[in-house]
C-alpha cells in the first residue's frame, strides 16, 4: 500500500453479525498455522526431552559411535552430523557459485526474451522431485564417478552432494535474482556513466548492493541441503560413518530419521525416541538458518523497496 | 582484444557455464530416466500391482493413491490457505504483534524440512491419535506441509488487486465481506490457482514424509482413504532400494509417470499465469 493512501474504512452503524462470523472463520483458518507450529514443537521436543533423560546430552553430542538399533547401544550423534555436514559442504561448493552465476546472468546479461525462456526451465529443474534426484545420483552419477576412477563406493557422499548442489541452483538463483532486480537502475547508470564495463557494474555495484539477498539465498540453500532426505537416503547410504572422505558411504541425520521411522520400532522405546532427538537437532539447526535468511531478505527489501 | 574486453568475455562465459550446468543436468537426467524406463512403461505398469517378479510388476495402487492424495490435498489446502491469506491481507491489523508473529511463523513453516513433517505425522496422527499408517494421515500431513506455500502465493495474488477497486466498492456501500468475496477474490483467482497448482505438484512429489507415515510395505490392492497405502514416490523409492537391476529400470518407468503428472500440472500453472496475466 502506498503511503498516504490509507483506505478509509467506513463502519456501518448497525453491527453486522454475518461480517463478524466471516472474520472469525478466516481467523480460525490462520490459527491452523499457529497450531501446526505448536504441534511440531510438542511432537519433537517432548520425546526428545525424555530421550535426554536416558542419554546424557554430552554423550549425545560428543560420542563418536551411533548404533541405537543394535546391542550394545551407542548414542553419539557425531557420525550423523559429519555425514550431514560433508554432503552439505559438497552441495554448497556446487550450488552456491553456479546459483549465483546463473542469477547474475539472468539479472544483468540475459535479454528479456531469453529470460522468458530460461526462468521457466529453471522452474522445471526446481520441480523435479528429490526421489528422482536420488535415483539419478545412484544410477547415473555414481557409476560415472567410478568409471572416471574417483574410487567412490557404491553409496557415497560425493555423488549425493554433487546432485544436491544442482538441486540447489534454482533456489539460490531465483532468490539472488530477486535481490539483484531490487537494485535501482540509477546505481547501474551512474557506474556506466563513470566508464565502468558490464563486468565491473555486475561485480562491484550490483552484487555488493544485493549482498544481503545473496547471503539469504545461500543460507536458505544450506538449510535445504541440511534438511534434504531422499538424495542422501538413496545415494549416500545408511551406515553411520565418522569420516571426511566424500568417496565413502555415510549416513546423514535425515536418512537416519527416515530409515528408522519407516521401520516398526515400538512407540515409547529408546529407539523410537532417537528419531525425535535427531529430529529436534535438525529442526533447531534449520530454524536458525531460516530466521537468518528471512531477516536478510527483509533488510534489502527495506533498503530498496 | 583489450584486456578489459577479454576479462568481460571470460566472465560472461563463466556465467553462461553456471546456467548451462543446471540445464545440462536436467537434460541428462530426463534422457537417463527415459532410456532406462521406457521399456517398462506399458499397460502392466498402469494396471498391475507390484510383484516380486519385475516382468509383471506394476504401480497401479501407487498411481491411484497419488491421485487420491492430490484430490484430498486440493480439498483441504485451498479453503484453509485462501482463508488465511484473506485474513492476513484484508482483515489483520499489521500493527498487532500477533499478526506479525503469524506472518513470520508462516514464512518459517514454509522452510521446515519435509522429514520433520513426517515426524509430526508419525507422532500425532499415526501413533498419537491412533489413525494408523493410512492414506488420510498422509493427506493431512501433506496438507500442513504445503499450506504455507499456498498461503504465500494466495497473499501475493490478493495483494496485486489494486486498492482502488476496494475503494470503489466501499463507496457504493458494500460491506467488507462483499468487497472481498465479489471484487477481490474473483480478481485474484488466476494467481491463487497458479500458486495452488504449483504447491500441489510439489507436495505430490514429496517422499520423505510419506515414508514415515505410509510405511514402505508391499501393497497389492487398490487404496482406500482409511486403509494402508503406498504412493508413486514411495513406490519409486522402494524399487530403487532393491538390489536387482530390473527393479531400478522399473523405478525409472514409475518416475516417468510421476514426472508426466507433475510436469503437466506445472505446465497448466504456467499457462494459467500467462493466459490470465492482468496489468491494472
Amino acid at each position: 500500500m502506498t503511503a498516504g493512501a490509507e483506505p478509509l474504512r467506513l463502519r456501518a452503524e448497525r453491527r453486522r453479525i454475518g461480517e463478524d462470523v466471516v472474520k472469525g472463520v478466516l481467523a480460525l483458518c490462520a490459527l491452523v498455522s499457529v497450531l501446526t507450529t505448536v504441534g511440531i514443537v510438542v511432537a519433537l521436543f517432548q520425546p526428545a526431552i525424555e530421550f535426554f533423560r536416558e542419554v546424557s546430552l554430552v554423550d549425545f553430542l560428543t560420542g563418536t559411535e551411533w548404533a541405537p538399533l543394535f546391542e550394545p547401544q551407542h548414542f553419539g550423534v557425531l557420525p550423523l552430523i559429519t555425514g550431514t555436514l560433508l554432503v552439505t559442504a559438497v552441495a554448497s561448493l556446487v550450488g552456491m557459485p553456479l546459483g549465483l552465476g546463473s542469477a547474475i546472468y539472468l539479472s544483468e546479461y540475459a535479454s528479456s526474451r531469453a529470460r522468458g525462456v530460461l526462468k521457466p526451465l529453471l522452474e522445471i529443474l526446481a520441480g523435479v522431485p528429490t526421489v528422482v534426484f536420488g535415483y539419478f545420483a545412484l544410477t547415473f552419477v555414481t557409476p560415472l564417478l567410478r568409471d572416471l576412477g574417483v574410487g567412490a563406493e557404491i553409496f557415497n557422499t560425493l555423488s549425493a552432494g554433487l546432485v544436491m548442489g544442482v538441486m540447489l541452483i534454482p533456489t539460490i538463483a531465483s532468490l539472488s535474482e530477486d535481490a539483484m532486480g531490487a537494485v535501482p537502475r540509477t546505481l547501474r547508470d551512474g557506474a556506466y556513466a563513470l566508464g565502468s564495463t558490464k563486468l565491473q557494474v555486475a561485480t562491484r555495484i550490483v552484487v555488493p548492493a544485493a549482498i544481503s539477498g545473496i547471503v539469504a539465498s545461500f543460507v536458505l540453500g544450506l538449510s535445504r541441503a541440511v534438511g534434504e532426505t531422499m538424495i542422501v537416503l538413496i545415494a549416500m547410504g545408511q551406515q553411520p560413518n565418522l569420516t571426511f572422505d566424500p568417496r565413502e558411504a555415510a549416513e546423514a541425520m535425515t536418512a537416519f530419521i527416515a530409515a528408522t521411522g519407516a521401520g516398526d520400532v515400538p512407540t515409547g522405546s529408546i529407539e523410537y525416541k532417537t528419531i525425535f532427538a535427531v529430529g529436534a537437532t535438525l529442526f533447531v539447526l534449520t530454524l536458525v538458518m531460516n530466521v537468518v535468511s528471512i531477516r536478510l531478505v527483509r533488510k534489502y527489501q527495506e533498503v530498496y523497496e | 582484444m583489450s584486456s578489459r574486453a577479454l576479462k568481460g568475455g571470460l566472465f560472461q562465459a563463466g556465467l553462461l557455464f553456471s546456467l548451462a550446468v543446471g540445464f545440462v543436468t536436467l537434460g541428462v537426467l530426463l534422457a537417463d530416466v527415459l532410456i532406462d524406463g521406457v521399456g517398462y512403461l506399458d499397460g502392466t505398469m498402469l494396471t498391475e500391482p507390484p510383484s516380486i517378479d519385475p516382468q509383471i510388476a506394476g504401480a497401479r495402487p501407487a498411481i491411484l493413491a497419488t491421485i487420491y492424495l492430490g484430490a484430498l490435498l486440493l480439498l483441504f489446502t485451498v479453503p484453509i490457505g485462501v482463508g488465511t491469506a484473506i485474513y492476513l491481507e484484508e482483515y489483520a491489523n499489521r500493527e498487532r504483534w500477533y499478526n506479525r508473529l503469524l506472518e513470520l511463523n508462516i514464512q518459517n513453516l514454509a522452510a521446515v524440512p519435509s522429514i520433520i513433517w513426517g515426524i509430526l505425522g508419525l507422532a500425532f496422527l499415526v501413533r498419537g491419535i491412533g489413525l494408523g499408517r493410512v492414506l488420510l494421515a498422509g493427506a493431512l500431513i501433506l496438507t500442513l506441509l504445503v499450506l504455507p506455500t499456498v498461503i504465500i502465493a494466495a497473499r501475493e495474488a490478493i495483494r496485486s488487486v489494486p486498492d482502488s477497486i476496494r475503494q470503489g466498492a466501499y463507496a457504493l456501500g458494500a460491506t467488507q465481506w462483499q468487497v472481498v468475496s465479489r471484487q477481490v477474490l474473483p480478481a485474484a483467482i488466476p494467481g491463487i490457482a497458479t500458486g495452488s497448482i504449483l504447491a500441489l505438484s510439489r507436495a505430490l512429489g514429496e517422499t520423505a514424509p510419506l515414508i514415515m507415515i505410509g510405511a514402505v510395505t508391499y501393497i497389492a490392492f487398490d487404496p482406500t482413504i482409511l486403509g494402508p497405502f503406498t504412493a508413486l514416490p514411495i513406490q519409486i523409492y522402494q524399487w530403487v532400494s532393491l538390489p536387482q537391476p530390473e527393479f531400478k529400470l522399473l523405478a525409472a518407468g514409475a518416475i516417468l509417470i510421476l514426472l508426466a503428472i507433475l510436469l503437466t500440472m506445472n505446465a497448466l500453472a504456467i499457462w494459467l499465469r500467462n493466459r490470465y496475466r492482468r496489468t491494472w
